[in-house]
């Protein structure tokens, strides 16, 4: 998996893309990130998904956890960037997608209502 | 039938390995839908995740083993590894994804997705450790 941080403000957001596959094995570098941008108090996250082809357990098990992190500040979140079939069908099947915020872009991610 | 073996050291950087593998080996005609592959490059994920981290360490220069089974109507794997075994039925269920409290819960999605993507799976102690089964149907050969 290759992760990059697109420090550009989004309208207050900030763009993590991550790209190739997100496992087990691989989805600790992901934690890590999303751990230091919000312990920074950059607690407005989007993760660009849309080059990841892959995700288990483990990815979105990090997901969450930004998520909850994330939300525990006033106005933060992490949003989702997500076309792709085989990503949606997971957040589908474990019933995530009521969890995250899934915008088509980042612009749809940034203007979707907070939940 | 024809199977198809695969050995690995019990580390997780091995599982894009095995993922390639066992999608490759499902794609034999007549090959698995290419949505059942995604359904079983994750379920394989997962198990063999499992077997991973449930290995002894004292088994550690013992491989973890993936064997598929290539059948007419089915395409099985199965996955041993050298660890304790457990109880899937006795795994605690998560809360509703709208229950604000599932954001407590980082984990224990795995065996779920797996009996979700699979048409069967089942784990079974196999000597000093367990083996999980999985199961995909093939859709039938065309006619000739």
């Amino acid at each position: 998996m290759e992760l990059e941080i697109q420090d550009t403000d989004v309208q207050g957001w900030t763009v993590v893309t991550a790209s190739g596959e997100i496992d087990v094995a691989t989805a600790p570098e992901l934690r890590d990130r999303l751990t230091d941008l919000i312990e920074a108090g950059t607690t407005r996250v989007i993760v660009d998904m849309e080059d990841v082809d892959f995700i288990d357990s483990t990815g979105l098990g990090v997901l969450v956890g930004g998520v909850r992190r994330a939300r525990g500040s006033e106005g933060g979140d992490v949003r989702l960037v997500c076309t792709n079939p085989r990503i949606l069908k997971v957040l589908q099947a474990t019933g995530l997608h009521e969890v995250f915020i899934i915008g088509a872009d980042v612009d749809e991610a940034v203007s979707a209502e907070p939940r | 039938m024809a199977e198809i073996v695969l050995e690995i050291p019990p580390r997780l950087d091995y599982l894009a390995v095995v993922r390639l593998v066992v999608a490759t080996a499902a794609a034999l005609d007549p090959p698995l839908p290419e949505s059942r592959l995604d359904d079983l490059r994750l379920a394989v994920t997962e198990a063999c995740s499992n077997a991973i981290k449930a290995h002894r360490p004292e088994a550690a220069d013992q491989p973890v083993v993936i064997s598929c089974h290539l059948d007419e109507d089915r395409f099985r794997v199965d996955i041993r590894d050298r660890g304790p075994g457990f109880d899937p039925d006795a795994l605690r269920s998560l809360p509703a994804p709208t229950d604000p409290s599932r954001l407590q819960h980082e984990s224990g999605l795995g065996i779920p997705l797996i009996k979700v993507l699979t048409d069967d799976v089942t784990f079974q102690p196999a000597g000093d450790g367990t083996i999980v089964s999985m199961t995909l149907k093939r859709p039938p050969a065309p006619p000739i």
